[in-house]
């Protein structure tokens, strides 16, 4: 590994500022993608900015009629949190599917949508679920967020310090995990909130998770498995490797859609 | 530049200078000197790393020591009492839950997080359990039966 200067900001502000001053900073949160990476020397900043002291990132708690959910909470405590299982069981399942025991304990949501992984799971659920990333400097919906392989809409010295969503009618989250790595080969959230209907997917795109406006749809005049018969979805744009043919993927999304609808009730 | 750090391991206090890049599992291993604490992928998925740290099963490959600072941490070495092997530890022998061993201290401090969480875990919720654990002797089915093992034993001490 590269040697690097390490950092322990005590305040938003402060890390902010050291992202902006510092050449080549990285924020720590987890740890989880980002260690093994410089581990890999695939990454080597030579700042490391660490976000655990710094106050304020953590918690979850219902404002209204959305979760809040801060950047630093780890994976456990969203699959355990009664508030996220009373009214967001779908999110509490995602959290509990992610990694193993070891990585739920301290990756973070903020740091997996920070990375955006085109097979992590919690960009299918801010954006099956229409979710709001708070940052220092503004609020991005979800939709404006994800912008491609491990790309989001964040500038240099932005971080995320909450994400919030808002409460829907249904929602349900199925994920075909790869064996070996529990990452998504493919995950599908399905949600609907009032009219709205959203149908994200993790795992399958060579560009990163995107809703399939085929199946909102469709879903939207009648919310239910029926709905999505015969539907499918082009192997054009699907991401294609050693764990899956583009064709492999396609049809995931379909048998996973169907399912997670299945799941919504 | 070396940073200061201190750290809890198995009830005694340890105190160093350490580089930012020094991954936690090397510091214990190396610095401290506890080798039971294996490095098996390195890679963060194999688990032979995994540590208690605050109570919860963590893989110490994926942490800088540096971030451990004022951390509570129980390796292997830490779990067996004046000389008598914790009942997780004698369910491994019990049950041979182990070929090579080398996975076995991060099968059996999992496996500890594990029962505190679920005292009578299911096999399903063993196997789900044991999922940031690789072992490729056994087959896992006799890590089965020792966590089983070690369960009815820690059940009845109560």
């Amino acid at each position: 590994m590269y040697a690097f200067t390490q950092h322990r900001p005590a305040t938003v502000r402060q890390a902010a500022s050291l992202l902006a001053k510092q050449e080549e900073a990285k924020l720590l949160a987890g740890g989880h993608t980002l260690i093994p990476t410089m581990k890999l020397r695939l990454a080597g900043p030579k700042h490391l900015i660490d976000l655990s002291k710094v106050e304020g990132l953590t918690g979850i708690e219902m404002r209204g009629r959305s979760l809040i959910v801060g950047a630093m909470t780890p994976h456990v405590e969203v699959q355990t949190s009664p508030v996220v299982k009373e009214n967001f069981p779908a999110l509490a399942e995602l959290a509990g599917k992610i990694g193993d025991p070891a990585v739920r304990h301290r990756g973070t949501i903020g740091g997996s949508i920070a990375n955006n992984d085109p097979n992590a799971d919690y960009p299918a659920a801010a954006l099956g679920l229409g979710a709001t990333i708070i940052t220092n400097k503004r609020r991005i919906p979800a939709d404006e967020f994800f912008k491609g392989l491990f790309e989001t809409a964040l500038e240099p010295d932005e971080i995320i310090t909450k994400v919030q969503f808002p409460k829907v009618n249904k929602a349900a989250y199925v994920k075909f995990p790869n064996p070996a790595s529990r990452y998504a080969l493919v995950g599908v959230f399905v949600s609907k909130r009032g009219s709205e209907i959203r149908v994200a997917v993790t795992g399958a795109g060579a560009n990163g998770v995107f809703r399939v406006s085929a199946f909102e749809q469709a879903l939207k005049k009648r919310f239910g498995v029926k709905s999505l018969e015969g539907l499918s979805v082009p192997a054009d744009g699907m991401a294609s490797d050693i764990h899956g043919s583009a064709e492999y993927r396609a049809h995931l999304i379909g048998v996973l859609a169907r399912r997670a609808v299945a799941a919504a009730g | 530049m070396k940073l200061p750090v201190k750290m809890t391991i198995n009830g005694q206090m340890y105190s160093h200078e350490v580089e930012p890049r020094l991954l936690l599992v090397h510091y214990i291993r190396e610095t401290v000197g506890l080798t039971g604490t294996h490095v098996g992928c390195d890679t963060s998925q194999c688990g032979a790393c995994t540590i208690l740290m605050g109570g919860q099963a963590v893989k110490a490959c994926n942490f800088f020591a540096v971030q451990c600072d004022g951390a509570k941490i129980t390796t292997i070495e830490g779990l067996a009492k004046n000389g008598e092997l914790h009942p997780i530890q004698q369910g491994f022998w019990e049950k041979h839950g182990l070929q090579c061993g080398f996975c076995t201290p991060g099968m059996i401090l999992a496996a500890h997080q594990m029962l505190e969480r679920y005292p009578k875990p299911s096999e399903e919720q063993i196997r789900h359990q044991l999922e940031g654990n690789l072992c490729r002797c056994t087959g896992y089915h006799n890590i089965v039966k020792a966590i089983q093992w070690a369960a009815e034993q820690m059940a009845g001490k109560k």
